[in-house]
């Protein structure tokens, strides 16, 4: 009977797949990023190099057999809204990383808290989080927002520029970056344009941005938005004529060799460079070139450091993950050797480490990468953790 | 300064203009004539953006890529329309557009399975990457203007073809009564496949262009797709030359809402603030164009039938 | 003959109704939790795809823009919410509310006064220009909503709690799940009884023959606009059942593509049947969970089965269920 088949059918629906619970001697990781669309050179690069990490490592984090799961946030809110739920409730994860943007990162981390789920972020890392909103349960393995940009604003006020143009898409970390930037720059601003995440075509906007006439640009744009606002910058004549400027993320190993000749010999500003002189970072750029036969981003380093962070914290609490407070104090001991060299976290679980001046190079294999001239900041926390009351 | 952002910006609204155009002469006559509401079209903007960037990297050639992508495009247009559209005409709008649905879903997951997840960034081609001083101090990027440039000349072919050719007549014979039409022996089934490959094939137009503008990516039929139903109301459904008075009325529309409202909200709130609000108004403003337009004339600009 | 169909669709509703009373219990037992709060959501879905069928099954009137009454019910909630939070004051005096009894009711004002505004606009045309201009409307919203910078932009608003009702507690799935029935099968039951009522038989009518039905005299405008303000109101509610699912409200609920699939609910549950958009909701959200889980490619399968749905289902999985000869 119809009836009775449509029952069976549904009841076969729902017992379909088993309950997800990490055996004894486990743990399991949620990797949450953006792998599709323009975002997704930065959520793949976060990807591959916490997977290299824990391949290196032998297949575990700490001692205990690493399952990484793996969902597409598609850089939408409420896709990772979802995916953080799913990862929380039906996978039990231990850990959680990966988001890239920091609008994700807002919706999702009240859920991580209340889980008490432990989120050691590759990438996003907003303001709110390392002020008001700092919580026990997210450490930041990357930056605070602002840092590059803060201190690109430093190196542009340094050689006397006086009337800068701003340019970054209208998200949370959107504003903290130019609020970095002008953290450490205090000449006027010819013009402060926020445009749409994952807008495309920047024809309207490079109109007026020659209209407004400035001295330098400074645009704030990661993955597939940089490559075309810098592709575009070119073709409306405007290379050589206008110095331009961005932090790490708009001038990245991820999109630069979709920027081609367009990025060469722009100046940028970070917390790592491929050519960091020290033995692991040269291990890591040599593995992950050696894995995927491409070089590994600034997101890249960020997401091999997180693994290596958690790595050390199961170590120290001996693998026990139950004790949540043990290993809160054992992530933030940072008891690793981070691939930027200097790294430490601050009481905000916001790292303090040092930043440099880059210049795109292309080196004698055709590469496009970075180089590093100059540094800029040294320990440099965030100008947030004031207010966190931790 | 301010009259060159002023034709600059104008150049900018025109050229989405024409990239409507492109999308929206399709629809609108396999919209008029058929009478399929068909929300796949933009599938065949994307799977064209998709050709030209995979067969222009094969050959070295932006625009042979294009060249080849056109044609290709519109043999899958004809495919599809043997396979299923063609079994859509006697349906309800509602079958249509669920069954259209269902084909953006497979179109979308079957390109990202091919081509990745990843968007693909094309170049234009080297002989058109610099700009031209249109007027003094007013630097144009030469490959925008070339977009410009075909889109109107397309335009005005299809005037023409439409105008003077036997396929024209039986094109408006069929999009004014399609059963006179069959009556009076045109091959109403050969005709419908050959509409709905030409719509496709100048979708894969519209689509290999933008993709150098934007990005080629999974989903970019949809962005464009909206809009171009807008157009296709505004102007009126089943006509060419509505759907390019529609395609520059939305491109102008957009684009000046885009410039001008920042601008003015600027004046009275915070800069990420008053972007964000002139975002979301200037997005609206090619619908709040429609309703009006629409509470004008019922049946759009230049429309015949409802 | 004539009581058999009636005798399978009484008995086939009994079955449905303890089948879903069972769904947590029998969830709990399998150790699949975190699908309680998924089977809530199916059934929100269920009530916004029924309120769908409300205006398309039986007053003809294919709306392709329903999911921004989704939003703005959702939104009225995550509003709400914000305000509880922040501390800050809304117009007219008002102060954020996370009370149910208070916001709820306000998510079904604000999506039925919307829904009146764009019916009594909409309504004045038929057929495609009808479905467009609807969407037309839902996009404007969604893009409005986008511009609420206050309440989040394009990344909407995170719920810090759900609404409060009465000492329930609604953040335990499993209440919330029979809250989500308890309401879907009232506002099944009301819109069963007014399917049959005057009021049903005249939208019928006005799907049938609406020249017909003005000629004998019936005002069909309004009957229509009244049917969508209804739909409208019911399709709020699920809104504000859904931010509290989700703890979340965002533009993206108003997305042309959740019309869309509002309407594939409806036509493959079965049209008109006001049951059917329930089983049809089920069945398409099942559906994709079950492909998900076994391909990350799932809409290359979903898709082509959708094609398949338009061109040969024309009574859904109600009528399939109730037997051929079943009357709606």
């Amino acid at each position: 009977m119809r009836i009775v088949s449509s029952t069976l059918i549904l009841a076969g629906f729902l017992a379909a797949s088993a309950p997800a619970w990490a055996a004894p001697g486990e743990v399991k990781v949620g990797m949450l990023t953006t792998l599709s669309g323009p975002g997704s050179s930065l959520g793949i690069d976060v990807r591959d190099a916490f997977n290299l990490a824990v391949k290196n490592l032998g297949g575990g984090l700490g001692g205990l057999k690493a399952t990484v799961i793996e969902i597409d946030d598609q850089q939408k809110p409420d896709v990772a809204k979802d995916a953080a739920t799913r990862l929380i409730e039906k996978e039990k994860v231990d850990f959680a990383t990966g988001i890239i943007f920091s609008n994700l990162m807002l919706a999702v981390q009240p859920s991580f808290d209340r889980a008490q789920t432990h989120y050691i972020s590759a990438n996003a890392s907003p303001s709110q989080l390392a002020g008001k909103q700092c919580t026990p349960y997210f450490f930041s393995a990357a930056y605070q927002n602002d840092n590059q940009h803060e201190a690109m604003g430093h190196y542009v006020q340094a050689k006397g520029f006086k009337n800068v143009y701003l340019m970054a898409p209208n998200y949370p970390a959107g504003k903290d970056g130019l609020n970095g930037f002008k953290r450490y720059y205090a000449g006027a601003v010819a013009g402060e344009v926020y445009t749409t995440v994952n807008q495309l075509d920047y024809a309207a906007e490079l109109a007026s941005l020659r209209a407004a006439n400035p001295d330098a640009v400074y645009v704030f744009y990661p993955g597939g938005m940089g490559v075309n606002f810098v592709k575009q910058w070119e073709q409306a004549g405007l290379k050589g004529k206008i110095p331009l400027f961005g932090p790490g993320f708009t001038f990245s190993e991820d999109t630069l060799s979709a920027m081609g000749d367009a990025a060469l010999g722009t100046l940028n500003t970070a917390q790592w460079s491929p050519d960091l002189d020290n033995p692991e970072n040269k291990k890591f750029v040599a593995a992950f070139e050696a894995a995927y036969g491409r070089l590994p981003s600034v997101y890249a380093s960020q997401a091999y450091d997180a693994a290596m962070l958690i790595d050390s914290a199961i170590r120290k609490v001996g693998g026990k993950l139950d004790d949540k407070a043990a290993l809160g104090k054992a992530l933030m001991a940072a008891d690793f050797k981070s691939v930027r060299g200097n790294f430490k976290f601050n009481k905000n679980h916001f790292p303090i480490q040092d930043f440099f001046l880059r210049e795109v190079i292309k080196d004698g294999k055709g590469r496009y990468l970075n180089k590093k001239i100059a540094p800029i900041f040294q320990d440099r926390g965030d100008a947030y953790v004031g207010e966190c009351s931790m | 300064m301010i009259a060159q952002l002023f034709i600059e910006q104008g150049l900018n609204g025109l050229q989405l203009g024409v990239t409507l155009f492109l999308m929206a002469a399709g629809l609108t006559l396999v919209f008029g004539i058929m009478d399929v509401i068909h929300l796949s079209h933009g599938s065949f903007y994307m799977i064209g953006a998709y050709l030209t960037a995979t067969l222009g990297a094969r050959f070295d050639s932006y625009l042979l890529g294009l060249a080849l992508a056109i044609p290709l495009v519109a043999l899958i247009g004809m495919v599809v329309e043997w396979i299923a559209i063609r079994r859509l005409y006697e349906r309800d709008h509602l079958d249509q557009v669920l069954a259209t649905f269902g084909l953006i879903m497979f179109f979308n997951e079957a390109i990202g399975m091919i081509w990745g997840a990843q968007p693909i960034f094309l170049s234009p081609p080297e002989s058109l990457a610099g700009t031209v001083e249109l007027v003094p101090g007013l630097f144009y990027p030469q490959f925008r203007l070339a977009i410009l440039g075909t889109g109107l000349t397309v335009a005005a072919g299809l005037g023409l073809m439409i105008r003077h050719t036997r396929l024209g007549m039986r094109l408006r014979a069929g999009a004014s009564d399609r059963a006179m039409a069959g009556a009076l022996g045109v091959n109403i089934d050969g005709l419908f496949t050959m509409v709905f490959g030409l719509g496709a094939g100048l979708a894969a137009l519209a689509g290999g262009m933008a993709g150098t503008v934007l990005s080629v990516q999974v989903g970019m039929g949809e962005s464009i797709l909206i809009l171009t139903f807008v157009v296709v109301v505004i102007g009126g459904i089943g006509s060419i030359k509505g759907a390019l008075v529609g395609a520059i009325l939305v491109g102008l529309v957009d684009t000046l809402a885009r410039t001008m409202l920042p601008v003015a909200l600027r004046a009275t709130m915070a800069a990420s603030q008053a972007d964000s609000v002139a975002a979301s108004l200037s997005s609206t403003s090619v619908y709040v164009l429609m309703i009006l337009v629409l509470a004008w004339r019922p049946k759009g600009l230049y429309g015949a039938r409802t | 003959m004539a009581h058999a169909p009636d005798f399978r669709r009484w008995l086939a509703l009994a079955l449905l109704l303890i089948l879903a009373v069972a769904v947590p219990p029998v969830l709990a037992a399998l150790g699949q939790g975190f699908y309680i709060g998924f089977a809530a959501r199916v059934l929100i879905m269920a009530l916004a795809a029924l309120s769908l069928d409300l205006v398309m099954g039986l007053g003809g009137m294919i709306s392709f823009g329903h999911a921004a009454f989704l939003g703005l019910g959702a939104y009225v909630v995550g509003i709400g919410s914000w305000h509880v939070f922040d501390g800050a004051p809304l117009p007219f005096g008002l102060a954020g509310s996370e009370n149910a009894l208070i916001v709820w009711p306000l998510a079904m004002l604000v999506a039925g006064l919307a829904a009146l505004g764009i019916g009594a606009i909409s309504l004045r045309t038929t057929g495609v220009h009808f479905i467009m201009i609807t969407l037309a409307f839902a996009q404007m919203l969604f893009f409005l909503a986008g511009g609420l910078k206050t309440y989040g932009g394009d990344d909407g608003i995170t719920l810090y709690n759900r609404s409060q009702l009465a000492g329930l507690k609604l953040s335990d799935p499993t209440t919330f799940y029979y809250l989500c029935l308890g309401l879907l099968v009232t506002v099944l039951a009301v819109l069963l009884r007014l399917s049959s009522s005057r009021f049903g038989m005249v939208l019928r009518g006005v799907r049938d023959n609406e020249r017909r039905m003005r000629a004998l005299g019936f005002p069909t405008y309004r009957y229509k606009l009244a049917a969508f303000v209804l739909s409208g109101m019911i399709c709020g509610l699920a809104g504000a059942l859904l931010a509290n699912a989700s703890e979340f409200a965002s533009p993206a609920i108003m997305s042309w593509q959740r019309s869309g699939e509002l309407l594939v609910m409806v036509v493959l549950g079965g049209m008109g049947s006001l049951i059917g958009p329930v089983l049809g909701a089920v069945a398409l959200m099942v559906l994709e969970e079950s492909l998900a889980d076994l391909t990350q490619h799932w809409q290359v399968i979903l898709g082509p089965l959708l094609v398949l749905l338009a061109l040969s289902a024309r009574r859904g999985l109600w009528g399939w269920i109730k037997g051929r000869d079943g009357a709606p």
